[in-house]
């Protein structure tokens, strides 16, 4: 099943993708001395994005709601934290690799360990798994427990002697951020597209026929996991890189809902519905803290609203406004998916 | 440890169990019978809490507080599940989810918004304010032993009634097949509500005794919930026996584990539930 | 300075004539003070309580700091530290804040520190207790108007060897700052000569107390120290005197067990000995008329999180004065608030070269409701900050 998008859905990302790449450009013009500012804050949602990007693979294209995500965020900023020399910067070229090697590795094992358990099992087991690792690291001595840990230097992208990209400065790590998005964006739409991804979703749709057909479920599903864990430790290393701060906070079911958040607010199953999510969520949040003290409540609400009327999120929007979305019929097939298939306006029974 | 020692221990985690069971009990009957995932569950006990806390501050008797305060959390249950739940049941468990967790936000903050920040208490209850002497140098609040007797009592009531009354065979059913008891005739829309209703009941309740062993402060449905959620996937979904079980075992494991390996305490829940679902990836009595 | 990526000479020259103009401007112009606190959550109550001392002082000067009207920008830090360095930036470089005021809590402290040391923004601490904040990671835009974990339960040590305990079981939450509150017992305690029996780490933030206090029983120590605060700190002690150990093992403890808990202790606290910067009954003119009007004002008794936003006040209200308001010269500032010295509620009050107040601490004892001031178990302690080159 391939996911046929309306023309106007890749305009508008790539316009999107434009205005935030040419922000250095204009950002002056527009937000005058808070401009410095604002370029964190976009990097900041740029991390964000790449992070629920990677749980969309889980949750949107396979189907395992996983409640346990941010084991893998906090992961990768520990691993960081933990691995960069006292007094001098990290060299990129080993430290990316080394996250890459951790977080495979340690999904490989819990992977292994949650995959057997389906629906609600997965959801119970993936939040024990991150609970499990928020413990390990609050108590212990070596990780700094709950006070957290520092990155003294951002980690250094060289060549010998010579500086290839200076992360130090916020523009140049900007644009690393986006870069390592656009290349996960890439990378996902390709493996989506791919005969692998088309077996996830075929997985998503009914594991036992896939199961009947002779494919081995358990272990698609077990790359899958990996494959978002790691992204997602990514994420969490550049997260840790942007303040040099990594906390066990981290680590937390809050963390893990959050994105799960930026998932429904922006759209599942799209992968780059994730990426609209995060933005908003982070816009919402800006907007809601400075209204009122009592910010959770709207917060709450937002998201309330979001199930209840706009189960797509802003992709659901793009692909598919309500004014088209009237005039076809409402499918009674399959049960309830998020996913954006080739019939994009399948809506539950009770709409 | 010595034996008088050791039966005390056994005597804590006995009480914290039962009491964890009150709260589980719930969670597992809306969870095996409509199939709703309810991460507010942990908001509802906290809401029995402050609603006993409110009202016995109101009326000066913590028992009238109680009788007042359980029909409002059941209100309260029927107006969330009307609302809120009603599109969710043939849904994906990840909207359950997200609504509930949405759902914590606004309660969470309701409760801030009414009650403030402040910690609170809940004076023992006559005539149970006394404490029976245990061994030289410890004492027992003979209001934990009131406490255990209720949840065992109440553990009866919940067990007889599924087992042995009609509406404990539709419960048993539904939990099985949905479908075809709606099939059979039977307003599975009604039963949704009944036992969303008693679900959130029970939580209260357990949130409503516990009030004078525990302090009233914000947050404190969020602990509460994450072991509740380790009780119903040990014990296995949909089943009392597996909650009650689960819960004994939960609550002797952490009460131990503090005592014996107190490095890993903080983790001892979540070693057994993941060896549990190694070997009955459905639980235990699923 | 940041690089500009296009940094034409237009908007150079736009930049510096809008900058002078600023500064021909900058005394009308109000104090904007950046409050980093929880306002939801379980720590609420301590995050309400130093914002309205922090008001409840400038309030009493005419709602003005040094002739300029004060502007307040609050932000909830949900006690979060994962989201400390975003938000400690929002209020620096989105809000534009002149001073930052906060955290309650001692990880959003470490974020903060980190966005503290690059932006150099000026940091006044009103609550979190981590020792390496005017320690380790001491900087001199950063200041703290609190107390120190170690501050507070070092003098409790010599207080326990003194009223005849020998052997001590220890127990707070595995977490950073119980961790530091126990050392600092220990650490006084064991040089006197007495002897830590066992220690006792509760997982954070559990309040199932039930298998520790029959622990307790079983080891028969003299006494117990312990650090809880908040909802933890209720039931704490509640549980320990419904379980009778109170009449045989008293119970000490650094005074976060008790403060701001008065109310929900109830009967229980009677008799409990804790050491603390603070009690509300203490004997001093400044006490006296704070806890009138704190009362007068907000309908409640102060507790040290309140005076603690008080001080922040008077600190910067004393500051700004002697400034005229002048807030331009980054290094005189630093130099005048680090010579600030305040006839606080909580006694006779200066900081030292590591910024960390210099104060004394009380050995306090709950009679009939109340923090009775026993005595005063350290005079003008000052945290020996040994790690801080600043």
């Amino acid at each position: 099943m391939l996911h046929r998008y309306p023309k106007r859905v890749a305009y508008l990302m790539l316009v999107l993708t434009a205005l935030v790449a040419t922000f250095p450009l204009w950002g002056e013009a527009v937000f005058g001395n808070q401009a410095n500012f604002m370029l964190e804050k976009l990097t900041l949602m740029l991390i964000l994005a790449l992070f629920a990007m990677s749980l969309d693979l889980l949750v949107g294209i396979v189907g395992l709601v996983s409640l346990g995500h941010a084991l893998f965020f906090g992961l990768g900023a520990y691993t960081l934290a933990l691995a960069s020399p006292d007094f001098r910067p990290a060299s990129m070229w080993w430290m990316l690799p080394l996250v890459i090697g951790v977080s495979a590795c340690v999904g490989l094992i819990v992977g292994l360990l949650v995959i057997r358990t389906k629906g609600i099992f997965f959801i119970m087991t993936t939040l024990a798994f991150g609970q499990m690792l928020y413990y390990f690291i609050s108590t212990s001595q070596f990780a700094g427990g709950t006070d957290g840990v520092f990155i003294m230097f951002r980690p250094s992208l060289a060549v010998g002697d010579t500086l290839l990209v200076d992360l130090d400065d916020p523009y140049s790590f900007f644009y690393f951020c986006l870069v390592t998005l656009l290349a996960g964006y890439l990378f996902l739409r390709w493996l989506t597209r791919s005969y692998f991804g088309q077996v996830l979703d075929g997985i998503h749709d009914n594991e036992h026929r896939m199961q009947a057909l002779g494919y081995a479920t358990s272990g698609y599903k077990l790359i899958a996991f990996v494959i978002a864990g790691v992204m997602a430790s990514i994420a969490g290393m550049l997260a840790a890189m942007q303040y040099g701060f990594a906390n066990p906070a981290q680590l937390g079911w809050h963390t893990s809902g959050e994105v799960l958040m930026m998932l429904i607010l922006g759209g599942m199953g799209t992968i780059f519905g994730p990426i609209l999510g995060a933005f908003a969520y982070e816009i919402l949040l800006f907007v809601y803290e400075h209204a009122t003290r009592h910010w959770p409540i709207l917060m709450g609400l937002t998201i309330i609203v979001a199930v209840l009327v706009l189960p797509r999120g802003v992709a659901g929007l793009m692909i598919a406004p309500p004014r088209a979305r009237k005039r076809r019929t409402t499918a009674n097939d399959a049960p309830e998916k998020a996913t954006v298939s080739a019939q994009p306006v399948t809506q539950s029974k009770v709409d | 440890m010595d034996l008088a020692f050791f039966g005390v221990q056994l005597l804590n985690g006995l009480q914290y169990g039962l009491l964890l069971f009150l709260i589980a009990s719930g969670l597992t009957l809306i969870f095996g019978i409509m199939g709703i995932i309810n991460l507010a569950h942990g908001a509802m006990y906290m809401i029995g809490a402050y609603l006993v806390y409110d009202l016995t501050m109101r009326f000066g008797n913590f028992w009238l507080a109680i009788l007042v305060a359980i029909p409002i959390a059941i209100a309260l249950g029927l107006v969330i599940e009307r609302l809120f739940l009603d599109t969710l049941y043939k849904r994906d468990h990840l909207y359950q989810v997200l609504l509930t967790f949405g759902l914590i936000l606004v309660l969470n903050e309701a409760q801030r918004i009414i009650w403030g920040g402040d910690v609170h208490r809940v004076p023992v209850p006559a005539p149970f304010d006394a404490s029976i002497q245990l061994t030289d140098n410890l004492q027992y609040s003979v209001y934990r032993l009131f406490v255990m007797g209720v949840c065992l009592v109440l553990a009866g009531v919940i067990y007889g009634v599924i087992r042995h009354t009609r509406l404990g065979i539709i419960i048993r059913a539904g939990a099985v097949n949905r479908d075809m008891v709606e099939g059979l005739g039977i307003n599975v829309r009604t039963l949704f509500t009944l036992i969303f209703s008693v679900g959130v009941a029970l939580t209260a309740f357990a949130g409503m005794i516990a009030a004078p062993l525990t302090s009233i402060a914000p947050g404190m449905g969020d602990s509460i919930l994450i072991t509740c959620f380790v009780v119903v996937v040990i014990g296995g979904i949909g089943s009392i026996k597996g909650a009650f079980w689960g819960a004994i075992i939960i609550g002797m494991a952490t009460t131990f584990g503090a005592v014996l390996i107190p490095s890993l305490a903080s983790m001892v829940i979540y070693l057994i539930m993941a060896a549990v679902l190694l070997v009955k990836p459905r639980g235990l009595f699923a | 300075m940041k690089n500009f990526k296009k940094t034409t000479l237009v908007a150079a020259l736009g930049t510096t004539l809008t900058l002078s103009a600023m500064g021909l401007s900058a005394n009308e112009d109000p104090v904007k003070l950046g409050l980093m606190l929880p306002y939801s959550g379980t720590y609420t109550a301590l995050g309400e309580a130093i914002t309205n001392g922090l008001k409840l002082a400038i309030e009493q000067e005419g709602g003005q700091l040094g002739g300029r009207d004060v502007e307040y920008v609050e932000l909830d830090s949900e006690a979060n530290p994962s989201k400390a360095p975003q938000n400690m930036s929002r209020l620096v470089n989105g809000d534009n804040v002149d001073f930052v005021i906060g955290p309650v809590h001692s990880g959003v402290a470490m974020g903060m520190l980190r966005v503290a040391k690059q932006t150099g923004a000026i940091t006044i601490i009103p609550n979190a207790g981590l020792g390496a904040a005017t320690n380790e990671l001491c900087m001199p835009n950063v200041f703290r108007t609190s107390f120190s974990m170690w501050q507070v339960s070092y003098p409790m040590g010599k207080v326990a060897y003194e009223q005849g305990h020998r052997n001590i079981v220890t127990i707070t939450w595995d977490y950073a700052g119980g961790k530091e509150d126990l050392a600092g017992f220990e650490e006084a305690f064991t040089a006197e000569g007495g002897d830590i029996v066992q220690q006792i780490l509760v997982p954070f933030p559990s309040t199932e107390f039930q298998s520790y206090l029959t622990q307790i029983a079983s080891l028969q120590p003299d006494a117990v120290y312990t650090f809880f605060a908040g909802g933890g700190g209720v039931s704490f002690v509640r549980d320990y005197v419904a379980a009778g150990l109170n009449e045989r093992i008293p119970l000490l403890g650094s005074g976060f067990l008790t403060d701001g808990n008065l109310a929900a202790l109830g009967d229980a606290g009677e008799g409990v000995m804790t050491t603390l910067h603070y009690a509300e009954t203490l004997e001093n003119d400044a006490n006296r008329s704070f806890v009138a009007a704190y009362e007068d004002a907000y309908g409640e008794a102060p507790d040290t999180y309140a005076v603690q936003g008080y001080d922040t006040g008077m600190m910067l209200a004393q500051a700004l004065n002697v400034l005229g308001g002048d807030t331009s010269d980054r290094d005189r500032l630093i130099d005048v608030l680090a010579n600030v010295q305040l006839a606080s509620p909580r006694g006779p009050m200066s900081f030292s070269d590591s910024h960390h107040p210099i104060q004394n601490v009380y050995l306090r004892e709950i009679r009939d409701g109340k923090h009775e001031v026993v005595s005063i178990a350290a005079e003008n302690l000052e945290v020996p900050d040994d790690a801080c080159q600043m």
